[in-house]
C-alpha cells in the first residue's frame, strides 16, 4: 500500500464561501485540516497612506469603504478620534442621530451576515428574507445622505444635515401601480423618523421568522454546534472583540463599558454566549438585532420630541450655512479656508474606538498641528479575528472551514484596508 | 475612569521605575515609552501583574516619524513681484524613488501598542522606538499576546521593522514579490511599479509607474490660538 501524504488545497481567492477575496492554503490530512494559512491583502488599497496625503475631512468617505457593510460605524470611529483631538463635542441631537444610525448599521451588517452565513451552510431562504429587510434600511441611508451604502454622513462636530421631513416615494411603473403602489408607499407618507418607526414595529416579527427557520433547525445545529470553539482566555489572547468575544462568554461591549454618543441614555442589554462555538455566536448576533431594534425605537422617540442643531456652531470645523455665507464676508472666508485647506488639528495622538457590528473598530491618529493626519492606523476587528483562523479550524473537517469563515463575519474591505 | 488613569500612572511609575523612560498623559490617554531591551519584560508584567492585567493587545502598529511637524507650504519667499507655490519638503507623493531621503534619523521608527484591561476597564499605549542603525529590530510580543502575530507581520510589511523571535515573519498585505516598505514616509504615494496585461506576451507585466506625483492641497501647519492653552498645559506635564 502506498503511503498517504498530506496534500495542500487552495481555497479562493474567488470562492463563493470566502466572503470576498480570501485565499486560504489548507494543508489536509484526508478531510481533516492540519494547517490553514490565510493569504490576505488582495484588496489592499493603502487607505491609511492615502489619508496621510489628504485633509482630515476628505478621508471620511474612505471609511465607508473599509467595512462596506457597516459604513456609518466606521465613520463614527474616525470622526470620534478627530473630535477627541480637537476637543470638541457634537450637539446632543447629532449624538442621538449617530446612535440611531449606528444601530441601523448594526442591523444592516447582521442581516448581511445571517444571509450569507446561512447561504454558506445551506439555508437559501434566509438570504432572500434578510436582503428584503436590508432594502428598507438602505432607503434610510439614502434618505439621509443620498447614497445607499457609502453615506459620508458623519462629520467632526456632528452630522452633515438634519433628518429629512419626507421620504422619497416609489414612482408608478408597469409592475407597481394602483393599489400595489399605494401599499409600497404606505410607510412613506410621513418623515424619515416615521419610516424608521414603521420598520421597528415590523422587524421583531421578521427576527421571529429567522428564528423559526434556523434556531432549532437540525441541519443548522449540526453545522454550528461545537464548531470553532474558542475559550474566553484564548479569545482575549487572540484579540477578539465584539460578538466573537461575547460568544465566548466575556461580557464586554464598548457601548456600555466605555460609552460614547448617546448610548448612556438608552436602555439595552448585552447578550453573552456560553460555549464559544459558532451556534452561540449566532445566538448572540440574533439577540443583538433585537436590542438594536429597541435602541432605534428609543432614539426615534427622543428625536421626534427634541429638535435642535445637528452640527457644531464653530466655523473652524463646520461650514457656515449658505445663507450667512452669501451675506457675511467672514463666513465666506471660513467657507473658503475650510473647503480648500481644511482645519488644522493640534499636535498629539489619540486612539478612539467604537463598537462596530464586527467588534472594536479603532482609529489611532497622530497629528502634528497640520491639516492632514500624520499617521492614521485603523484597527479593524476582522483582522484580529481572521488571524485566529488557523487555531480555530485546526483538526476540524473541510466543511467546517466554511462555518468558521461565516461566524467570523469577515469583510475584506477592513481586513486589507 | 479618570481616577483609574491617575492611579495607573502612579502604579506604572512605582512598579517599573526606570524601565519606563517616559509617561505622558494627553487627551485623557496614557502613553509610556520603553526601550527595545525591556520591551518584552515590561509587556509581560503589564499582562501578568494583577494591578495592571492588560489581557488584551488591541492593536500594534508602526510609525515613521520622518517629516513630523514639517509643513510643505512656505510663504517666506513672498515678494511684491512674485509668489511661488512655495512647496518645499518631501511629503508623500512629491518625489520619485531616486530622490528619496536616505539619511539616518534617530527615533524615526516606533512600534506602538494599544492595550486594554477588561478587568480594570482602562487602556494604555506603549511605545518603543526601534533604533535606526540600518536594521530596525524590536523583540516580538507573540509570546505575551498571541494576537500580535498578524499585527507584527503587518508592521514588518509596511515599515520594515523586524520582530526578533517571530516564527513566521512574512509579508501580509502587499503583493507577492513586492519590493520596499510602502508606509514609510520616503515611499512615494504613487508607488514604484504598475501592472497591466500585455497582449503580446500574454501575461501581466510590471512596469515603472507612468503617472506624475500630484498633490492638490499642501500640508499646512497652523498653530491655532485656541489650542495654545492646551499645548502649554501639555508641555507643563511632560
Amino acid at each position: 500500500m502506498s503511503e498517504i501524504k498530506n496534500y495542500t488545497i487552495n481555497f479562493g481567492p474567488q470562492h463563493p464561501a470566502a466572503h470576498g477575496v480570501l485565499r486560504l492554503i489548507l494543508e489536509m490530512d484526508g478531510e481533516v485540516i492540519v494547517h490553514a494559512d490565510p493569504h490576505v491583502g488582495l484588496l489592499h488599497r493603502g487607505t491609511e497612506k492615502l489619508a496621510e496625503s489628504k485633509p482630515f475631512n476628505h478621508s471620511i468617505g474612505y471609511m465607508d469603504r473599509l467595512d462596506y457593510v457597516s459604513m456609518m460605524c466606521n465613520e463614527h470611529g474616525y470622526v470620534k478620534s478627530i473630535e477627541k483631538l480637537l476637543n470638541i463635542e457634537a450637539p446632543i441631537r447629532a449624538q442621538y442621530i449617530r446612535t440611531m444610525f449606528d444601530e441601523i448599521t448594526r442591523i444592516l451588517n447582521h442581516l448581511m451576515w445571517i444571509g450569507t452565513h446561512g447561504l454558506d451552510l445551506g439555508a437559501m431562504t434566509l438570504f432572500l428574507y434578510a436582503f428584503r429587510e436590508r432594502e428598507y434600511l438602505m432607503d434610510c441611508y439614502e434618505a439621509v445622505s443620498g447614497a445607499r451604502m457609502h453615506a459620508t454622513y458623519y462629520r467632526p462636530g456632528g452630522v452633515y444635515r438634519d433628518l429629512p421631513d419626507y421620504m422619497p416615494k416609489h414612482a408608478e411603473s408597469k409592475w407597481t401601480k394602483g393599489k400595489n403602489l399605494k401599499e409600497v408607499n404606505s410607510w412613506r407618507e410621513g418623515s424619515l423618523l416615521d419610516f424608521i418607526e414603521h420598520f421597528t414595529d415590523y422587524f421583531p416579527d421578521r427576527i421571529a421568522e429567522y428564528n423559526t427557520l434556523l434556531t432549532d433547525n437540525r441541519i443548522w445545529k449540526q453545522r454550528t454546534v461545537g464548531i470553532g470553539v474558542v475559550s474566553p482566555e484564548r479569545a482575549l489572547q487572540l484579540g477578539f472583540t465584539g460578538p466573537m468575544l461575547r460568544g465566548s462568554g466575556v461580557e464586554w461591549d464598548l457601548r456600555k463599558k466605555q460609552t460614547y454618543a448617546a448610548y448612556d441614555k438608552v436602555d439595552f442589554d448585552i447578550p453573552v454566549g456560553v460555549n464559544g462555538d459558532c451556534y452561540d455566536r449566532y445566538l448572540v448576533r440574533m439577540e443583538e438585532m433585537v436590542q438594536s431594534n429597541n435602541i432605534i425605537k428609543q432614539c426615534v422617540k427622543w428625536l421626534k420630541e427634541n429638535p435642535g442643531p445637528v452640527m457644531l456652531d464653530d466655523y473652524k470645523v463646520a461650514p457656515p450655512s449658505r445663507d450667512t455665507m452669501k451675506n457675511d464676508m467672514e463666513s465666506l472666508i471660513h467657507h473658503f479656508k475650510l473647503f480648500t485647506e481644511g482645519y488644522t488639528v493640534p499636535k498629539g495622538e489619540v486612539y478612539s474606538a467604537v463598537e462596530a457590528p464586527k467588534g472594536e473598530f479603532g482609529v489611532y491618529l497622530v497629528a502634528d498641528d497640520s491639516n492632514k493626519p500624520f499617521r492614521m492606523k485603523i484597527r479593524a476587528p476582522g483582522f484580529a479575528h481572521l488571524s485566529a483562523m488557523n487555531e480555530m479550524v485546526k483538526g476540524s473537517m473541510l466543511a467546517d472551514v466554511v462555518s468558521v469563515i461565516g461566524t467570523m463575519d469577515i469583510v475584506f474591505g477592513e481586513i486589507d484596508r | 475612569m479618570n481616577n483609574n488613569k491617575v492611579s495607573l500612572e502612579k502604579k506604572l511609575k512605582s512598579h517599573f521605575g526606570d524601565l519606563v523612560t517616559s509617561i505622558v498623559s494627553q487627551n485623557g490617554e496614557l502613553t509610556c515609552e520603553v526601550t527595545p531591551e525591556h520591551w518584552q519584560q515590561v509587556c509581560q508584567q503589564l499582562r501578568d501583574d494583577a494591578q495592571f492585567s492588560f489581557e488584551q493587545l488591541v492593536d500594534l502598529c508602526g510609525i515613521d516619524y520622518l517629516g513630523f511637524g514639517e509643513a510643505e507650504w512656505q510663504t517666506d519667499g513672498v515678494s511684491s513681484t512674485g509668489f511661488s507655490r512655495g512647496i518645499k519638503s518631501k511629503g508623500p507623493g512629491r518625489f520619485s524613488w531616486e530622490e528619496r531621503e536616505t539619511e539616518l534619523m534617530e527615533r524615526r521608527f516606533a512600534v506602538v501598542i494599544h492595550l486594554l484591561s477588561i478587568e480594570h476597564n482602562v487602556r494604555l499605549r506603549v511605545k518603543c522606538y526601534a533604533p535606526d542603525t540600518g536594521i530596525l529590530a524590536v523583540p516580538t510580543l507573540i509570546d505575551v499576546w498571541s494576537g500580535a502575530d498578524w499585527f507584527e507581520r503587518e508592521a514588518f510589511d509596511l515599515f520594515g521593522i523586524i520582530f526578533i523571535g517571530h516564527p513566521d515573519l512574512r509579508r501580509i498585505l502587499t503583493d507577492y514579490g513586492f519590493v520596499g516598505h510602502p508606509f514609510r514616509k520616503d515611499f512615494p504615494l504613487i508607488g514604484n511599479v504598475e501592472v497591466r496585461y500585455d497582449e503580446e506576451k500574454g501575461r501581466v507585466v510590471y512596469e515603472p509607474v507612468s503617472i506624475e506625483p500630484r498633490v492638490t492641497i499642501p500640508k499646512t501647519i497652523r498653530k491655532d490660538a485656541r489650542y495654545a492653552q492646551n499645548q502649554e498645559q501639555l508641555e507643563g506635564d511632560s
